[in-house]
């Protein structure tokens, strides 16, 4: 028996399918992973995500912690609610966890991942050491993502009064409270929509209500085939300890300017950089039938081996998708080994869909 | 619970095959298969004409989930293959014994039939599999 969402029960009486996910007891789909996919490119779902981890941050120093803790700079973040991707490196410059971080009008709020818990609010805590921060971790916290064209009108449409009044204000990459609820403009589906962080207690109606509104509910088989047309890392299969946001595709989160900011995994970058950065995270197509899948073999002629990390039939086009850490040097073509033998596919550079159709070159 | 059709024959692997009127066979998965594999994308069945023997592959489904062999629970010639799979792969998880079937053999031997699962015992080897 794994941990449970506040909506497990619910879930389950939409016929949600249960499977164990990080140690959670979570909806894989509610009968068709491809149907699911397809409402929030063409019209809106949700998504339970209250298994990820809320921790707020405050105190004096918590700037002055983000700055060193995380590789983007949340000096970035000059209005109230802005959100900032960002990864949290280890000393050698490999990625402990992708996060959201959120300046709140009290301090900062971050939402890390559900599988890495244990060990990101260990290694927060351990960096704390000498900074003014208390760190809070909200379990209480449910959270939603309303996803799709159709996500924001929806929920405006849910919500009313003040909270509908918050989400026609948030611009892009933005999360304002109202009444205990903070209403996020963010999203793991490369479509617009809303991460809505809700108290526990107001989230069954709330999820009632969206669905009596027309919107689907969706499990997390969806999200995945969502986030990869994204183009977007999941945490664990495409980066993890092992691998610097330099070889994760990742370089723009990284904030070199200014030079005196000494984050943790800075020098181990810099020397990363300078010694020529060995491999790359690049998109992978086959238009022809066969499914790429996680960890095949990529073999580039003349050049040598690397790995899919996350590949998928791609709903929306039709055909397979992949993610595959290969070396830096590969053009635009290379081999799978599926089923024994070698696939000739192309690589190009993800998203592979934004906003329902077709991106890559 | 799934939909386990009491005439049919099956392999633990989830094949079911269907003895028609003719005295050909019918090759398909069933609908417990069809739900453990989820959305099936692709069926890559095999080459009219073709020889195949029981218990080797035949095939192969792919579901957004997973890639899986398909065996063949009977030796015999491919007499006709599923085109419409090639359009439609849904209709094996809307389908799995009617418009999904896979492939259609001529049987070369009987026998094979005496050693397949009945309805009864596949339920229980498919029990047996969730605990």
């Amino acid at each position: 028996m794994g941990n449970k969402t506040a909506l497990y029960e619910t879930h389950v009486a939409c016929g949600g399918k249960i499977v164990d996910f990080g140690g959670w007891d979570m909806p894989i789909h509610y009968g068709s992973q491809l149907e699911e996919h397809h409402v929030v490119r063409k019209a809106s779902g949700m998504f339970d995500v209250s298994h990820m981890t809320i921790v707020d941050l405050a105190g004096d120093d918590a700037k002055r912690y983000l700055r060193y803790l995380l590789a983007n700079d949340v000096d970035k973040l000059k209005e109230v609610g802005k959100a900032l991707y960002s990864a949290m490196l280890n000393e050698q410059g490999g990625v402990i966890d992708d996060l959201i971080v959120y300046n709140m009008p009290e301090g900062y709020r971050l939402v890390v991942n559900c599988g890495t818990r244990e060990k990101d609010l260990a290694w927060m805590q351990k960096q704390a050491d000498g900074f003014d921060v208390l760190l809070t971790e909200r379990p209480e916290l449910s959270m939603v993502a309303v996803q799709g064209p159709e996500a924001i009108e929806k929920a405006k449409q849910v919500l009313g009064g003040d909270k509908a009044e918050v989400i026609s204000s948030l611009k892009v990459f933005q999360g304002l409270e109202s009444d205990g609820w903070m209403l996020c403009r963010t999203g793991y589906t490369g479509e617009d929509g809303l991460e809505i962080i809700v108290p526990e207690s107001e989230v069954v109606s709330f999820w009632q209500n969206l669905q009596s509104a027309g919107v689907k509910p969706c499990g997390l088989g969806a999200r995945d085939t969502l986030r990869l047309e994204a183009g977007m890392n999941l945490y664990g299969s495409d980066m993890d300890e092992t691998v610097s946001p330099l070889q994760a595709n990742m370089a723009w989160t990284i904030a070199w300017q200014p030079d005196d900011r000494n984050f943790i995994g800075r020098a181990a970058l810099e020397t990363e950089k300078a010694e020529g950065v060995k491999s790359k995270l690049v998109g992978l197509v086959l238009e022809e039938r066969g499914v790429l899948r996680s960890h095949q073999k990529v073999v580039v002629e003349g050049i040598g081996e690397g790995e899919i990390t996350s590949g998928t039939f791609s709903p929306t086009l039709g055909y397979s998708i992949a993610m595959a850490r290969v070396p830096a040097d590969t053009s635009d073509q290379c081999a799978v080994e599926m089923r024994k033998k070698l696939q000739t596919v192309k690589v190009v550079s993800p998203p592979f869909v934004r906003n329902g159709a077709r991106v890559y070159k | 619970m799934s939909n386990i059709p009491g005439e049919l024959k099956y392999l633990s692997s989830h094949e079911w095959v269907r003895v028609e009127a003719d005295g050909t066979a019918t090759i398909g998965i069933t609908d417990h298969a069809q739900d453990l594999l989820g959305d099936v994308v692709f069926v890559e069945l095999p080459e009219v004409g073709a020889e195949i023997s029981a218990g080797e592959e035949a095939g192969v489904v792919e579901s957004v989930k997973a890639a899986s062999d398909i065996f063949s629970p009977v030796s015999g010639e491919v007499l006709a293959v599923n085109e419409a799979l090639e359009e439609s792969p849904d209709l094996v998880n809307s389908e799995p014994y009617e418009d999904g079937w896979f492939f259609k053999v001529k049987l070369t031997d009987e026998s094979d039939l005496a050693s397949l699962l009945d309805a009864e015992a596949y339920a229980a080897a498919c029990d047996a599999e969730d605990h």
